[in-house]
């Protein structure tokens, strides 16, 4: 068989025999029962006091999100402080500039609601110093956000009636010490073997073979990637993340980072079921989301491999597939496997470039991020998952003429609302940007013009592009098909709202619904109780993701990939 | 709010030094003593002279030499600036830059036919800094640089061959050749000739 296909599969396998003993740790964890790494402990307390936290203290939804948003917004001043002025701070070897205003906040923000859409490129944009002290940081902390957030929502799942959902603080910091740091260092650890930098040097000068000049950007780049992949977050250190042969040297450091992709998001479905002590749901939600990414991975492999027609016909060899924008070390198969794994998580890190995938490959990687609760970031991806849960609870209450219970809880019209809310914010905001962007385009082309033309590909190709970046921005993943020219002021300021709004309003919308259901009487399950762990409940809510989610984006999908498609086969 | 703040700054502080401080500095002391180059990006030599990154394409021009494929980084091969061209596979202007790169291509190597040309050779890598090259692509260059250098073409076939790097653990993912390693055994053995001679 084919070794790259095998690669593919290997790597799938892996995921999933893996999440779940990681899985079954998570939960252990966030219940604080005894682990392996409890030696962390004294430092963690050692932290809280001289922070004057109380890491004991129990929270109710409503001080858990102050909390949350709190901290948040402190990150948001700290990254925009750093960032403006990093040409004045230390460890800039190769003597890099600030980042203009609306570059900063756009970075900010990206950065801060764990997205990590990059408008600048990491080997000029941004100083060893920034690297660290803001992107690397955000990286871990934000994630961890997520991760307490889910935390939390567990906690109220698990609870018969209760008021606290926890405190944040305490899973903020489990989330970094016991589970994003020791697995970033086992990471790390096979990088730097394979050859990922790891200094603080500057540019690498040499005379090549030929005899001309090349400077070889490099720098503490195996300590961001790890976390990079592991936190769900993307960001690269280099420009072209991780096709750069320096960020991703192996197929080994290809299969280690794309397997951290997928990991903890994984593993958090499968601590749902050792938390609640329902494996049974767990796997039922583990068999839709690994269904419809295995779909996705099909589709994309299918057509990279394949490559492209138009290519084809100019009669040249094309055995290898479609390898524009791809990696010879890697093969169309990793990278198609990559482009589904880091759209369906919020990842967005890239091992080739998706502006250069075929029109349908081009439109998983959307649909992916579109529909945005296969597996997705970690924490906020179940999340996401879990207010579909209750409109799924909701619609086939009516049908069947029964009161909609999830879990012991009757969801009443105060969730719906909110579960509703969140469910449609995602496509407004996707498809309100898109269309403001079109209009720009096509109303006011001297603006365009202004800003450097931003397309970098006519027709459909074009609509795709825009399209992608406002379903990048929305799902908080990061990605982008990058030949947009987006380091402009528009692009700038109202993707970075566009952050704003779908990583804040779906949060505390979700701890809302959890928070609302806690308190409420538990009703013992009986005949006429929905069950909510059988396969027809899987279908029914993989049918309601696919109605609500996916059906919306249609329209649009088809006046760009869809389109482009019917034009080149 | 103003209390939640100063426990926010605290903690913040608290994880810069755990991660930005504590964390880096584990991975630079490993990368000091198990990394390839103490850091940093691992070099090759020739006669005692660094001639490039391991894992880092360079451009190829001369005849004596084998190709890496095109690039989009700065001007070609920029490792300050990598880039891909992003090109959709439909745009116009991007399928007639293939079409003249097909024909640069069998421009330098006259006894190829046009459906030999190998995909890759013609199409701009993710990163602009791609290394490496299918055993494929390697083959088809063997007749221009045998007869470039005045080698048999299986004198340079057998250096093609002792430098194919296999798929992981001999089963995952692509066989593969490292462009700048290849010319880099290319020369030593046009040198050995020489000293013969």
């Amino acid at each position: 068989m084919n070794t790259e296909l095998l690669g593919s599969i290997a790597q799938i396998v892996l995921m999933v025999v893996l999440a779940y003993p990681l899985g079954k740790y998570i939960a252990k964890v966030y219940k604080g029962e005894k682990t392996c790494l409890d030696f962390m402990a004294p430092l963690e307390r050692w932290i809280f006091k001289i922070c004057g936290i109380d890491p004991n203290l129990e929270m109710n939804w409503k001080s858990f999100l102050k909390a949350l948003l709190t901290i948040n917004l402190f990150w948001f001043f700290w990254g925009m402080i750093l960032l403006y002025t990093q040409q004045y701070l230390p460890l800039n070897p190769d003597g890099n500039a600030g980042q203009s205003s609306h570059l900063s906040f756009n970075t900010c923000i990206s950065f801060m609601v764990n997205c990590n859409l990059q408008h600048y490129s990491g080997e000029s944009g941004l100083t060893y110093f920034t690297q660290l002290f803001v992107i690397m940081l955000f990286q871990f902390i934000t994630a961890a956000t997520g991760m307490a957030a889910l935390a939390g929502i567990f906690k109220a799942m698990a609870a018969k009636t209760t008021q606290t959902i926890g405190n944040f603080w305490s899973l903020l910091m489990k989330s970094c010490t016991r589970i994003l740091l020791p697995l970033s260092l086992i990471v790390g650890f096979i990088l730097i073997i394979e050859g990922t930098p790891m200094g603080f040097d500057g540019k690498m000068q040499l005379v090549t073979l030929e005899g001309n000049e090349q400077s070889v950007s490099q720098g503490p780049a195996a300590a961001i990637i790890p976390i990079k992949q592991l936190g769900t977050n993307g960001g690269g250190y280099f420009g072209v993340n991780s096709s750069h042969p320096l960020e991703n040297p192996t197929y080994l450091t290809n299969m280690v980072e794309c397997w951290s992709i997928l990991i903890l998001p994984m593993a958090m479905v499968f601590a749902l079921g050792f938390y609640l002590k329902r494996k049974k749901l767990a796997y039922s939600i583990f068999g839709v989301m690994l269904f419809a990414y295995l779909l996705s991975v099909g589709i994309n492999t299918y057509y990279e491999m394949n490559g492209n027609p138009k290519i084809e016909a100019m009669g040249i060899d094309q055995v290898n597939g479609a390898m524009e924008g791809k990696e010879t070390r890697l093969g169309p198969a990793a990278t198609a496997l990559w482009s589904c794994t880091t759209t369906v998580t919020s990842n967005g890190s890239v091992n080739g470039m998706h502006d250069s995938t075929m029109p349908l490959s081009g439109m998983m990687e959307m649909l992916n991020m579109q529909i945005n609760t296969w597996f997705g970031g970690v924490g906020v991806g179940f999340m996401n998952y879990y207010a579909f849960l209750i409109i799924a609870v909701f619609i086939s209450g009516l049908m069947v003429g029964r009161t909609p219970e999830f879990l012991g809880k009757k969801v009443e019209s105060r969730e719906m609302k909110i579960a509703t809310i969140v469910a449609l914010a995602h496509p407004f905001v996707i498809l309100l940007g898109t269309a403001v962007a079109c209009y720009f385009y096509v109303y006011h082309p001297g603006f365009v013009e202004n800003e450097g033309g931003w397309l970098n590909n006519p027709s459909f190709h074009g609509l795709s592009e825009m399209l992608y970046e406002y379903t990048s921005a929305s799902a908080n993943n990061g990605s982008g098909f990058e030949g947009l020219g987006d380091n402009t002021y528009f692009w700038n300021f109202t993707t970075g709202l566009a952050l704003i709004i779908s990583r804040y309003l779906p949060i505390v919308g979700q701890v809302a619904i959890a928070g609302l259901l806690a308190r409420k009487k538990y009703v013992p399950e009986s005949a006429g109780t929905l069950k909510t762990d059988t396969a027809t409940f899987a279908v029914m809510t993989f049918s309601v993701i696919f109605i609500v989610a996916a059906l919306s984006f249609f329209p649009a999908l088809t006046l760009g990939p869809i389109a482009e498609y019917f034009s080149i086969y | 709010m103003i209390s939640t703040l100063l426990k926010s700054f605290k903690l913040t502080i608290a994880f810069c030094v755990l991660l930005s401080v504590c964390y880096i500095f584990i991975l630079w002391v490993f990368a000091q003593v198990a990394g390839p180059n103490k850091g940093n990006a691992a070099v090759l030599e020739l006669d005692g002279k660094v001639v490039g990154a391991a894992n880092v394409g360079q451009a190829f021009t001369k005849d004596i030499y084998f190709w890496g494929r095109p690039s989009c980084a700065g001007s070609g091969y920029d490792a300050s600036s990598s880039a891909g061209s992003n090109k959709g596979p439909s745009n116009e202007e991007y399928l007639a830059e293939v079409q003249a790169r097909i024909d640069t291509f069998l421009l330098h190597h006259p006894y190829l036919k046009r459906e030999e040309v190998p995909a890759e050779m013609v199409t701009a890598s993710g990163s602009g800094l791609d290394p490496d090259i299918s055993l494929k692509a390697a083959y088809l260059q063997v007749q221009r640089v045998a007869e470039a250098r005045g080698l048999s073409k299986d004198k340079v076939t057998a250096i093609v061959k002792a430098n194919i790097e296999g798929p992981l653990l001999g089963v995952f993912g692509p066989k593969k050749v490292n462009v700048l390693k290849l010319n880099i055994a290319l020369e030593k053995a046009d040198k050995n000739k020489n000293n013969i001679k």
